[in-house]
């Protein structure tokens, strides 16, 4: 989505009625966000929108870029805000021979996922859990080390991709798949259009 | 806004980490691999953060890195690095030949009868910010010196009175980014109107 350079436009004010519409979706869209809503938009502080190419609209805080957003489309968190909260948004894992394609804007296709380096979730649904970290069931005392999910991802969800052997995450982006289903086929497009580590919303200059 | 906040009682501490970015790539420096600058992204890591350049290009870390590639897939991947730095080193090359190609032009305008401003523009192809230099320029001449829009699209800075010498003097002393032959003084010709005695 963002493979060429963009130049920066002109920010604009959010109304705060806005403002908290956006708020509130995006406690909606990722729960686990809920308890740093506050950290990431603070109340008393003005979220700015910056129109960037393509009808994608851009978040930010300052100099901060926040999320984005295609047209009416979910939002999705910057790269710089995923590595600030990682453990927020669901997330899958790709495994390292997978990365260099990512970074060149390539799509993530399935045998990035299901070889033995990847990561998808568990399907255990009961299962909640800091992504990349562990998980567990109600009434379980420890959890899982390494998890990447107990619920299934439904196709047109965001999701954050980690990779492995590696701490950040490294793109961003809507499932064109569900993970059950990547499973069970093994191939095919998984992450088209994302937003990925060195790309140009990534380079995007917004002092 | 941001400097009038007042400060909170919050129980809670911000939960926020914070990630180191290449100075060099921009990548988190686990990424530098990737980035086809590679060498410059080291040199800068060993620098600024010396501990994590040895946890990232250890040997040991090489060695962990690639054990679960394939040799045809290092092989490949090596290929591609080796593509991307000579891309890199293209578009280096692209930017020097910039520089070298653009021209930094002083201009004399006379604005009323004997008096003049002098105008300065291409300074942006040096990586010069208009403004700065109006700033640097304002306080070593003590006179008004601003940037303004003009109708070619662009910017150029005003500065009051008649000193296109001292200000490429000044230019090269301070920024050494300008070759000397990159520097063309000129002169606006009068316009209609004025000069009409002699
Ligand atoms: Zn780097």
């Amino acid at each position: 989505m963002f493979k060429k350079d963009i130049s920066p436009g002109s920010k604009s004010k959010v109304k705060s009625s806005v403002q908290r519409a956006i708020r509130n979706q995006l406690v909606t869209t990722y729960p686990l966000l809920a308890p740093h809503i506050d950290e990431i938009i603070p109340k008393k502080e003005q979220l700015d929108a910056m129109k960037i190419p393509d009808r994608v609209t851009l978040y930010l805080i300052g100099p901060t870029p926040l999320f984005y957003q295609h047209m009416t489309d979910a939002l999705l968190p910057h790269l710089r805000l995923v590595h600030r909260f990682p453990t927020c948004f669901p997330s899958i894992r790709i495994d390292r021979g997978a990365i260099r394609f990512v970074l060149s804007g390539a799509t993530l296709m399935a045998p990035g996922l299901t070889s033995t380096g990847g990561r998808l979730p568990n399907g255990d649904a009961e299962e909640k859990g800091a992504y990349g970290e562990h998980g567990r069931k109600d009434g379980e005392e420890k959890g899982k080390e390494g998890w990447y999910g107990g619920r299934e991802l439904e196709k047109g969800e965001p999701v954050v991709v980690c990779a492995e052997g590696k701490e950040e995450a490294c793109a961003v982006g809507i499932l064109s798949m569900g993970t059950k289903e990547v499973k069970e086929k093994g191939k095919g497009p998984v992450v088209e259009e994302g937003h990925y580590l060195g790309d140009g919303l990534w380079r995007l200059v917004t002092e | 806004m941001a400097d009038t906040e007042v400060e909170h009682a919050l129980p809670s501490e911000p939960q926020s980490r914070h990630v180191v970015y290449c100075g060099a790539c921009s990548l988190p420096p686990e990424y530098c691999e990737f980035g086809g600058i590679v060498k410059k992204c080291q040199d800068w890591l060993q620098k600024n953060h010396p501990e994590m350049y040895d946890r990232l290009w250890s040997e040991d870390a090489l060695a962990a890195a690639t054990s679960t590639l394939s040799l045809d897939a290092q092989k490949r991947a090596e290929k591609d690095a080796h593509k991307k730095a000579l891309k890199a080193e293209a578009l280096e090359q692209k930017h020097l030949q910039q520089i070298a190609e653009s021209k930094v032009t002083i201009k004399r305008v006379e604005r009323n009868k004997r008096k003049f401003v002098t105008t300065v523009t291409g300074l942006e192809a040096f990586g010069l910010e208009n403004k700065k230099v109006a700033k640097d320029l304002g306080k070593k001449f003590a006179t008004g010196a601003s940037v303004t829009k003009v109708p070619s699209g662009g910017e150029e800075i005003v500065v009051q009175g008649d000193v296109s010498e001292e200000i490429e003097e000044f230019l090269l002393e301070k920024y050494k980014v300008i070759p000397e032959d990159n520097i063309e003084l000129v002169e606006d010709k009068k316009k209609k109107g004025a000069g009409a005695g002699g």
